[in-house]
């Protein structure tokens, strides 16, 4: 049994911020996990992942393995397939990928190789938010490390596989984290999401055969690899396996990132991690794992921090990077900035997403500018059936609700002070 | 078929479809815009939300996207389902947030999709109070006018544009609500069928600029059935006149030859017909005279001649030959063309692959261009065999279950994977860039490419002497690749004037049938609307014609002969012949040197029958009685034959001369068929219920409402009453149902959707394919020597110049390029010659001089010119010419 306090993603991670290069990653047990995967048939490598409930950390939390168990394999299978790490990390309030690619680039590179192994793809990408240029940097000379040392390109290890990873610096917006706009992207065409089915493993890049993995979810391979499926369902209290990286932003004495194991309670998190509110302000609510997350509230602290207990308390694990909102805050200016945010996002293609984003955007900027009437309110409530999940062509939108719906929900007073004050009560 | 309930009633539909599709061919209406029956779903707009049901028992139920998802077995439905409707309405909403409420002032208005969907949900009340976004509009070139500021964010524009047509300088540039369509700058739209945008587009988007020249809209148009005269692909077309001018063109849906789209030049060159040119009255030696003075002064004795054409109807050109006697009836065109059409007719004739129809095109997974520009000559053809490429990469899409119509995807999955298609021209053609293979050869070296393939197919076929063992290696691997193909095609025509090429093309067609492909198919594009028809009449040329002697009135149809023959054989003939009558419509060297000109009506103000290159027979209907004397030129056939006192050629009606012809050819005898005679069909209006200003349109000169005129031609009334009878597809004057105003409705009018119209698409083929098996063509030409200082001059054809009528549309002449003459680079560095220099050319005794350019892709020893264009638009080409450097007297700048 593992104790509480490991953290294998995390723990190489240097004090004075510079990278873990490949001497250093090799001494402490780098590349150790791909050599044991390439020890095994891929299908095993798909078979322990599985064991271990590795859920993805980009925000869905899709099952690894069986995401990896619908790529065809074999001799008749398509060729070349690809792997894809998912590295544009945009969501407002996260900042947990760039933690890891600029502090241990190998480990994604190392954790890459082995997926890649296991689906018998040919080639990778890290498709990187533009904006990361230090993990850029980073990513370069550890690929050109990796070249070197023969964990990439042809033969790898002297195993027979090869692999060819490639980084792609993105030209930038948020749904090109949808991982079928990533695939039109990365294909150089406007990066609006695809119909599915048919889904990436079956029809992805290029029409081959495609996995498209968070950054964080290929970062915990090499330690399933390494240390077995039972170890890494251990890490977590709830079971539901591993650590997960924990952000929070907002009033808080100590914002910060952190990784804990999947299950810690949000009121430790909150209140010993990120050292609790500031002084003078209070806690109204906090969205746990991204901008694209319900608001959770009071009545929700002692939440176990999984998949399976945050859906229950109404809201997402997401990201696992939480954005806290205080007392001396506007909710409803929170929401307009966020709403805005997602409004300038939304790539265009479908109706309720690119009319309601932007209808929803300015009425929350007349309730601030104190212009909005009673009537303006019925319409916002209405803009969460509207693009309701099944409702539009992605999850962008419905995530993009789901901050609205939950302010309505607790915080509805402060939606009607300014309409009844005809200006916002916080300014 | 699939068994799928909508409100729990059960219907029947294709299961291979999705459910929009299923809906909408059923006839119920669920609004839709992103969909289009020939662009597939992609699930943008979300306006198609129906509910849908698990089962039986499920009365929850949840919203789905009909054209998103499959009619499959079983599925059960709600278009009425009261949160499918408020779905729908928001959405609807959400589209009107932005959108200008200027639908008065909008060339859309009254046809317009958006205000047909709007009404059909039911949204009517705007709450929206913001500001809406705007954007700047663009130059889009003489034929789209751009008005962003309407825009839906569809996507239709982009994705017919883009990944049907294959343009690509049209885009969606932003994101959010501020997505521009458009391209990176102002400037001309490039793609060859642009003007389709007009009907694309669900809202005024891209309208029609040539109507707004002279607007109207639809509801006040008077309109009819037509057949665009502007090529030989015979596409069905709607045009719509309004105060005695023709206003525009649209598309009219036929599954077999055009299906949902028409070219530019067919859209936008009908502005001929409103030319201030036209002639409108008889003239005598250049002074106007009545008409009965000049019916009067015309004898046809028994030394008179008549020259058909092929751009005249085949009642006219039957009119002609009853008048004169088929003896003396010459078709005007060139000796060459009418060799090689006669070529091209007997071989569909004789042999035992029928003709490809446009929509055989489409379908066909392995293509053979020999010796044709299509994209020039038969413009719909290309866009046809564009999406044929998609055929065979197809195939593999459906192994993942990917069904056809789930389009984006398919797209993603076949990437760009592209069937077979082998182009062998003289010059690069822009098919090329889709091409597997290209070749760049003189028309014997094509024709040899043919009948090489051809032996590589089958050993029977003559094998060909002295070929290199370059082309054979291609010409093995083109036979592979159409051994391959389920439904073959070969693509050739007219265009090289080769016999050889022609032949070529039949003996690859020929090889893949007797190898067991049954489903080959032949296309042979004709120069011009009525060349099959006219060929169908095997008749002498105007070659032949020249040659005569002893004429003493010679009568030319609707033919400019300085476009057929060099000049100075024409000015010969007019020098010998004492009386020439010339009926045309716009003026011409020929009419200027004509004795007597009679106005002859354009496709738009006549009635009458084309046959198409495919052998089909098409009915088109006037949609208007022009102004002056204009009228079909049988009829002034007729009155020529009747004030000489004949008796044999007096029909009244359209009918009568359509079963007298029938009687008389037996080539002709199914052109009844093409379209119901007048009194078998109900009485049809060319006006829309909503037809206005009908007693006042003359008020400014009589408030007495004349009587509209009669017409005897057909069942189509100068009104807004029809009887009770539907209209048959050939008869159907323009695409209307209640509640869909905008061109959408022929939804309404198909067997299923995008499918046949119902009752059978119209015309009739007169051409059918012979049981057995014809001989293979044994003569194989010699391979292409260029003479030393002799340069075989072919012709480079141009969608916007080459055809003759379309150029005085002002839009098609703006985009006409300027005279020029294409050669290699290095053929110029022989001559001396640099691009922009002035050369000399002889050819067919002309002599001339223009621009040189300079092209790459042209085999050494062959020079291009532009096809139907001054100064050499009367030299048969391709034809043996000389070319240097103009001598300075020739420049341009230079005074007398």
């Amino acid at each position: 049994m593992a104790t509480i306090t490991e953290r294998p993603l995390t723990s190489r991670l240097r004090q004075d911020r510079e990278p873990v290069l490949a001497e250093e990653y090799e001494r402490a047990g780098g590349y150790q996990g791909l050599r044991a995967a390439l020890r095994m048939a891929p299908n095993e490598v798909t078979d322990l992942v599985k064991r271990s409930h590795l859920c993805g950390r980009g925000g869905a939390g899709f099952p690894t393995g069986m995401k990896w168990s619908f790529v065809p394999m074999g001799k008749d299978a398509p060729h070349p397939k690809y792997l894809v790490a998912n590295a544009d990390e945009m969501e407002p309030g996260t900042f947990k990928d760039r933690a890891l690619m600029e502090g241990d680039p190998h480990q994604l590179i190392e954790g890459m190789a082995i997926a890649a192994y296991a689906i018998e793809a040919d080639i990778a990408f890290i498709f990187l938010r533009g904006e990361y240029q230090l993990s850029a940097r980073r990513l370069t000379q550890a690929l050109a490390e990796a070249y070197e040392r023969h964990y990439l390109g042809r033969n790898i290890l002297g195993s027979g596989y090869s692999l060819e990873m490639y980084l792609h610096i993105s030209a930038g917006r948020y749904i090109c984290g949808e991982e079928t706009a990533l695939l039109n992207a990365l294909e150089g065409k406007r990066a609006h999401p695809r119909a599915k089915p048919p889904f990436p493993q079956v029809s992805g890049l290029f029409g081959k055969p495609t996995i498209v993995q968070n950054v964080e979810t290929l970062c915990n391979l090499p330690h399933i690899v390494s240390k077995g499926a039972e170890w890494f369902l251990g890490l977590s209290p709830t079971g539901e396996g591993g650590t997960k990286l924990f952000g929070v932003s907002g009033k808080v004495k100590k914002p910060g990132l952190w990784e804990l194991p999947l299950g810690a309670p949000l009121r430790e998190l909150l209140e010993e991690h990120a050292g609790g509110m500031r002084d003078g302000t209070r806690f109204r609510g906090v969205l746990p794992g991204g901008a694209s997350t319900d608001f959770l509230v009071d009545e929700h602290l002692d939440t176990p921090m999984d998949y399976a207990h945050v859906a229950k308390a109404g809201s997402r694990l997401g990201t696992g990077t939480m954005v806290v909102l205080d007392d001396q805050t506007c909710p409803v200016g929170m929401v307009w900035n966020l709403e805005h945010f997602f409004a300038q996002e939304s790539c265009g293609w479908c109706t309720p997403c690119w009319s309601g984003l932007g209808w929803t955007e300015k009425i929350l900027l007349a309730m601030e500018e104190g212009t909005a009437v009673q009537h303006d309110l019925e319409i916002l409530k209405f803009q969460p059936k509207f693009m309701a999940p099944g409702n539009t062509f992605c999850a962008f939108a419905p995530g993009a609700m789901e901050p609205l719906q939950s302010a309505l929900k607790y915080f509805g007073d402060d939606f009607q002070r300014h309409i009844k004050e005809k200006r916002c009560p916080w300014r | 078929m699939a068994k799928i309930f909508v409100e729990n009633k059960p219907y029947e539909v294709d299961a291979k479809q999705n459910l929009l599709h299923a809906c909408l061919s059923l006839g119920f209406d669920l609004p839709y815009f992103c969909w289009h029956p020939a662009l597939g779903s992609v699930g943008a707009c979300r306006q198609c939300a129906v509910k849908q049901f698990k089962n039986e028992q499920d009365i929850t139920g949840k919203l789905t996207m009909a054209c998103m998802a499959p009619a499959s077995e079983g599925t059960r439905i709600s278009i009425q389902d009261a949160d499918a409707a408020e779905f729908r309405r928001a959405v609807i909403q959400g589209l009107m947030l932005n959108h200008p409420h200027d639908c008065p002032v909008c060339d859309e208005g009254g046809e317009c999709h958006l205000q047909d969907m709007t009404v059909m949900t039911g949204h009517s009340h705007r709450t929206y109070n913001s500001p809406k976004r705007t954007f700047k509009n663009q130059y889009l070139g003489p034929f789209i006018n751009h008005e962003m500021n309407r825009c839906i964010q569809c996507q239709r524009c982009v994705r017919y544009y883009r990944e049907y047509a294959g343009g690509d300088d049209l885009n969606a540039f932003r994101l959010r609500d501020t997505v521009f369509f458009g391209r990176a700058e102002d400037g001309v739209l490039e793609n060859e069928f642009s003007g389709n945008l007009v009907e694309v587009c669900p809202t005024g988007v891209f309208t029609d600029a040539t109507l707004k020249h002279h607007y109207t809209r639809k509801w006040d148009l008077q309109m009819a059935p037509s057949v665009c005269t502007h090529c030989a692909l015979g596409c069905n077309t709607t045009v719509g006149e309004r105060y005695g001018s023709m206003r525009r063109v649209v598309n009219r849906y036929n599954h077999e030859v055009n299906g949902y789209f028409l070219c530019d030049r067919g859209r936008f060159g009908y502005e001929f017909t409103n030319s201030p040119a036209r002639l409108k009255e008889p003239m005598m030696r250049g002074a106007v005279v009545s008409k009965s003075a000049a019916l009067e002064s015309i004898t046809v004795g028994g030394r008179a001649i008549g020259i058909g054409s092929p751009r005249a109807s085949l009642e006219s050109n039957y009119a002609l030959r009853q008048l004169v006697g088929a003896e003396r009836f010459y078709a005007g065109v060139s000796g060459a063309e009418g060799t090689a059409v006669a070529a091209a007719l007997s071989i569909l004739k004789s042999g035992a692959v029928p003709s490809a129809s446009l929509l055989d095109v489409e379908q066909a997974d392995g293509v053979l261009v020999l010796g044709e520009d299509v994209l020039n000559v038969a413009p719909l053809m290309a866009l046809r065999l564009r999406q044929s490429l998609r055929n065979a990469p197809m195939r593999a899409a459906k192994k993942f279950n990917i069904p056809p119509w789930l389009d984006h995807a398919v797209r993603e999955m076949v990437q760009d994977q592209q069937g077979p298609l082998f182009i062998a021209s003289p010059y690069a053609t822009k098919l090329d860039a889709v091409a597997t293979a290209t070749e760049r050869a003189a028309p014997d070296d094509i024709a040899r490419l043919g009948f090489a393939i051809a032996n590589a197919i089958d050993r029977g076929a003559p094998e060909v002497a002295e070929l290199s063992e370059e082309t054979r290696t291609l010409a093995a691997s083109i036979a592979h690749a159409l051994l391959g193909a389920e439904r073959p095609l070969v693509i050739s025509g007219a265009s090289c004037l080769s016999t050889a090429v022609v032949e070529a093309a039949a003996q690859v067609a020929w090889a893949l049938h007797r190898q067991g492909r049954a489903q080959t198919r032949i296309a042979f594009t004709m120069p011009e609307a009525n060349t099959f028809g006219l060929a169908l009449l095997e008749s002498k040329t105007l070659a032949d014609a020249l040659k005569e002697d002893g004429i003493d009135t010679a009568i030319v149809l609707e033919n400019d002969l300085f476009r057929r023959a060099p000049e100075h054989l024409v000015r010969e003939f007019f020098e010998k012949v004492p009386h020439v009558v010339v009926l045309d419509c716009l003026p011409t060297l020929t009419t200027a040197a004509a004795e007597f000109v009679l106005p002859a009506g354009t496709a738009a103000e006549t009635s009458g029958t084309l046959v198409n290159s495919e052998g089909r027979a098409q009915r088109f209907l006037r949609a208007f009685v022009p102004s002056g004397s204009v009228q079909e030129s049988w009829r002034w056939i007729r009155d020529i034959a009747v004030a000489g006192g004949r008796t044999d050629c007096a029909w009244q009606t359209l009918d009568q001369i359509i079963a007298a012809m029938a009687q008389d050819c037996p080539a002709l005898r199914e052109v009844p068929e093409a379209a119901p005679a007048r009194d078998e069909a109900g009485k049809i209006a060319r006006e829309p219920d909503r037809y206005s200003g009908r007693t006042s349109m003359l008020a400014n000169i009589t408030v007495h409402e004349p009587k509209p005129p009669q017409d005897v031609d057909s069942a189509l009334a100068f009104s807004m009453e029809s009887g009770f009878r539907p209209a048959p597809a050939p008869l159907i004057p323009f695409f209307w149902a209640p509640g869909w105003n905008s061109i959408q409705a022929t939804n309404k009018y198909q067997t299923e959707v995008g499918g046949p119209l119902r009752g059978g698409d119209p015309g009739t083929r007169l051409v059918a394919a012979s049981v057995q098996a014809a001989e293979y063509f044994r003569e194989i030409p010699a391979a292409f020597r260029p003479a030393a200082g002799e340069w075989l001059v072919c012709p480079a054809f141009h969608i916007f110049g080459s055809e003759e009528l379309s150029r005085h549309a002002p839009g098609i002449a703006e985009l006409t390029p300027k005279p020029y003459i294409a050669l290699n680079p290095v053929d110029a560095e022989v001559l001396g010659l640099h691009a922009g220099d002035a050369v000399q050319v002889t050819l067919d005794g002309v002599t001339g001089v223009v621009p040189a350019i300079l092209r790459a892709d042209l085999p050494r020893g062959v020079a291009c010119l532009p096809a139907g264009l001054p100064p050499f638009e009367g030299c048969a080409l391709p034809s043996p010419g000389k070319l240097a450097l103009a001598k300075p007297e020739f420049s341009v700048r230079g005074t007398p």
